[in-house]
């Protein structure tokens, strides 16, 4: 009984390691003898790798340029009047007033025009419900049945899509692509630069978390109400996470006791990989970003979090959230909206204008999303509109403040705040050169900065990325 | 950018709904769209429903005359959105509450949006507080490719706010309308030919029998306005080899009236459409291949189109129809920031949609002989942030509230409370 198992334990390892080598994989992946008998003495415990398909994203080459003359709206409250931004080695290297030009440094002329940092979309399906939308590359929901947690969009991510591009030209640096809403945990969803590459590997950001979908409400039990099966209410939603998350406390459990007892001979439970995900969400390692509009529905989800002892990073949507910012503030459960978009369906019915300063001003933390791969060509507009309704109610905010919803909040809600969706130093050189104030409709974003790399130029149409799929089409490089 | 003006805000919400009312709007940027073009610090004065005076000096003659001060702002003819389903749709996917298409109905050109149309649905106040204040109803197409006769109406909620009915006939002829054709764009060209033939042969074909080559005899005589061109035939394609064989059939018809809608490759095809006089109806914001049909759309489309001399009115499709028309400020705006001049992407938005459905003498301008319906503004209509602080349709002066407005004072009372605890 005890042989096969440590048979193909022994192959597991083998290939691990020549696939983490052939690869050229993080150290340390976790899959390896050396962290086992560190932490145990025991050399021959299963551990899995945490990261089997690694980015190999590298930036692309950058200069050491300074910006000056320009507005900058640093992502997290700061707004200076005729600032400088110096780029080094791809990172924040100064920002401020007064900021010299090393020597042999690149100077852009902002004068007149407006610096943010690059535009972050936390909901976004390009890839994986790409352009043109033809059947043959709708992978975006595998609605097969309602717990997927097992599936991963960066495994139907087609990195050809060329909203990717027109993307680019709206000032996205990062996006999060994530599974659809057809079931209650949709799968991993996945960060990434919003650079050019043949695979998504070289696209996903290094290092960030994974990231769960969960959805609430009407899709899911209309989606499989409709069939006949589970779940076919909202209470038949609540039952179908709460089954879910149960089995991944016994999985984990499970794992825990194996590796704790640290007996190499010990048959170790059996993988499975819809309760990995799961696993990792308890572990705290994997973010969970839930698609839920009412009110009332992330109430109860909020509940269900705490019964299970895991966090709910953002909510996705949230049409209502500002019903209850205060419940979300207190959960400490981030609310990703849309402006002004509702009406489609009953749960989407009271959606208004002002939900995001409305929540803003409660006191949660807030943000701007699309889910759209028009809507993430102009997230500053978005923002803008949300802004200027919150003022007519009476709200007061900066637009430096408002400019965090498309900045630094998402890149809290990715867990990638420590690199990205803010101007300050050390951090990715992430950044967008604006025509006009970003909160103007004629504001189109001249240069598009990611890791310090100039990946756009509105000025140059050599400086612009263009997919695969566009060449020789009619459409070929206007966009 | 102004945020709000009080003074103006209450005026508004107390202007009391008399037909006789006269309203003098003063001290604004008018936009007039006539020959006036744009008149710094001018003034307009609606009396009896209608325009009466629009210049920089008004003398108010009527002492009772309410007085709109625009503050600086912008004054503007109300938004005409050439293609909505405003009052057709509440909640999209509750098929209870959605009348757009009828796809178990073997009806055609015999549906008439009017019969399903309610001037009660709560979107309609919400996109009459943005400023858009006359409208194109569409049907969407069902069982066949030809969808039914679409009206005009305007956004006051009122009981009689469809205005013109059985105005213009849509029919679908691009990759969708393929589809439901049976499965090719030449069976649904075979279709809508063999249907405007029955139009045409109405009543003789159908002395003997009820049923022509494409449609029966009910569909037949609604077609038959459009066959003979006394109504726009609105097309749907996005194609430009579609948009060709549109212009090919007309030219073989000549006495249809065709408007193209869709226009995603129009730009391609742009001298073509502009000799033909056939106008186009597009969304600015499309400018990604979302299928094979649309592969060369581009945000500069409006421009290359306008620069062209082709009659364009924009649309907001890529939004929706029913809940955010609403937009159509903000799908222009972008129109201008891809390049299109400001005044071509206003016009897009009021005279040229009015002159497409043959009201543009009515609609769509601040001169006299036109309809009162002009909006006050705190900005340029096209900025995202600036929003209407005013809306007069007919001459009266339109309510600010919507569903959605008072939910958002609702809870921000509740906010302000701190207790987020209902109350009376």
């Amino acid at each position: 009984m005890l042989s096969r198992p440590r048979l193909m334990t022994a192959a597991i390892l083998a290939f691990g390691a020549l696939f983490l080598s052939a690869c050229n994989g993080p150290a340390g992946g976790g899959d390896t003898e050396d962290e086992t008998s560190a932490s145990t003495g025991a050399d021959q415990l299963v551990r899995f790798d945490p990261d089997p398909y690694p980015s190999t994203y590298t930036p692309f080459e950058s200069t050491t340029v300074l910006i000056t003359g320009a507005t900058v709206f640093d992502g997290v409250g700061g707004r200076i009047e005729n600032g400088s931004v110096l780029i080094e080695d791809g990172r924040i290297a100064a920002i401020g007033a007064d900021i010299e030009a090393p020597e042999g440094a690149e100077t852009v002329d902002a004068t007149g025009r407006f610096i943010t940092p690059g535009v972050i979309d936390i909901h976004s399906h390009l890839g994986v419900y790409p352009s043109p939308s033809v059947g043959a590359h709708s992978d975006g929901n595998e609605v097969t049945g309602p717990v997927t947690a097992e599936v991963w969009a960066e495994h139907g991510i087609w990195p050809q899509d060329p909203g990717f591009d027109t993307a680019m030209a709206g000032g996205v640096t990062t996006l999060h692509v994530l599974p659809g809403s057809a079931n209650l945990f949709g799968g991993r969803g996945v960060t990434l630069r919003n650079v050019p590459s043949r695979t998504v590997q070289g696209m996903k950001f290094p290092d960030a978390p994974y990231t769960l979908k969960m959805a609430c409400g009407e899709n899911p039990k209309r989606v499989y109400g409709s069939q006949g099966r589970a779940p076919g209410s909202r209470m038949g939603n609540v039952a179908g996470y709460r089954e879910a998350w149960q089995r991944a406390v016994e999985y984990r459990r499970s794992w825990n006791r194996y590796w704790d007892a640290g007996d190499t001979d010990a048959s170790p439970p059996a993988r499975n990989f819809e309760l990995d995900t799961l696993m990792g969400v308890l572990d705290g390692e994997i973010l969970v970003q839930m698609h839920c509009y009412r009110a009332d529905e992330m109430a109860q989800i909020i509940d269900m979090a705490e019964e299970f002892n895991y966090q709910v990073t953002t909510f996705h949507h949230a049409v209502e959230a500002y019903k209850i910012p205060d419940l979300l503030a207190e959960a400490d459960a981030c609310a990703a909206v849309w402006a002004d978009w509702g009406g489609f369906k009953m749960e989407a019915y009271d959606s208004i204008r002002e939900n995001l300063p409305l929540t803003h001003i409660g006191g949660a933390c807030a943000m701007i999303h699309s889910d759209d791969d028009l809507g993430i060509q102009r997230l500053n507009q978005e923002v803008a509109k949300a802004l200027s309704d919150g003022r007519r109610l009476g709200l007061e905010i900066s637009d430096a403040d408002a400019v965090a919803w498309m900045t630094a909040n998402p890149a809290r809600g990715l867990g990638i705040f420590d690199e990205t969706g803010s101007l300050e130093v050390g951090k990715r050189a992430d950044l967008v050169i604006w025509s006009h104030h970003p909160f103007s409709t004629y504001a189109n974003a001249d240069h598009v900065y990611v890791d310090g790399a100039l990946m756009y130029d509105r000025a140059d149409p050599q400086r612009r990325t263009l997919r695969d799929f566009m060449l020789g089409q009619p459409g070929e490089g206007a966009y | 950018m102004k945020t709000l003006l009080c003074a103006l805000f209450g005026a508004a919400l107390l202007a009391p709904s008399s037909f006789a009312q006269t309203t003098l709007i003063t001290n604004g940027r008018v936009v007039t769209n006539a020959d006036a073009g744009i008149i710094e610090n001018g003034s307009v004065l609606v009396r009896d429903g209608d325009i009466v005076a629009v210049g920089a000096s008004i003398e108010n003659v009527d002492e009772d005359a309410t007085v709109v001060d625009a503050e600086g702002g912008w004054i503007t003819p109300g938004l005409f959105h050439p293609h909505t389903q405003l009052g057709l749709v509440e909640v999209a996917l509750e098929s209870s509450t959605s009348d757009a298409s009828a796809n178990e109905s073997h009806f055609t050109a015999a549906i008439d949006v009017a019969d399903a149309f309610n001037p009660n649905a709560t979107h309609i106040a919400s996109t009459r507080i943005e400023g858009v204040t006359r409208f194109a109803l569409f049907p969407s197409t069902g069982s066949a490719i030809i969808g039914g006769r679409g009206a005009l109406g305007e956004t006051s909620g009122d009981a009689d706010s469809l205005f013109a009915t059985r105005q213009f006939l849509f029919a679908d002829l691009s990759q969708s309308g393929a589809s439901t054709a049976g499965g090719s764009r030449a069976a649904a060209w075979a279709f809508l030919r063999a249907a405007l033939e029955d139009a045409r042969f109405y009543p003789g074909r159908f002395m003997a029998h009820h049923e022509g080559d494409a449609i029966d005899r009910f569909d037949a005589a609604a077609l038959v306005s459009a066959a003979r061109g006394q109504i726009p035939l609105v097309l749907f394609v996005d194609r430009a080899a579609d948009i060709r064989r549109a212009l090919a059939f007309r030219d073989g018809n000549q006495q249809l009236q065709l408007i193209i809608a869709g226009g995603a490759e129009a730009w391609m095809v742009a001298d073509e459409l502009a000799e033909a006089g056939v106008p186009v109806i597009l969304d600015p914001l499309r400018n990604l291949p979302g299928s094979f049909d649309t592969l060369a759309s581009r945000q500069d489309g409006p421009a290359l189109l306008h620069a062209a001399g082709v009659t364009t009115a924009y649309t907001t499709v890529t939004a929706d129809l029913y809940f955010n028309p609403r937009l159509l400020a903000q799908h222009a705006g972008n129109a201008v920031t891809a390049g299109a001049q400001w005044a071509d992407a206003f016009r897009s938005i009021t005279l040229t949609p009015a002159e497409i459905y043959g009201v543009g003498d009515r609609y769509g301008a601040l001169a006299p002989g036109y309809a009162g319906d002009v909006v006050v503004w705190d900005g340029d209509p096209l900025e995202v942030m600036s929003a209407p602080v005013a809306v007069l349709i007919d001459g009266e002066t339109q309510s600010l509230e919507s569903r959605q407005t008072r939910l958002a004072e609702r809870y921000a009372e509740l906010r302000a409370d701190g207790a987020y605890a209902y109350h009376h």
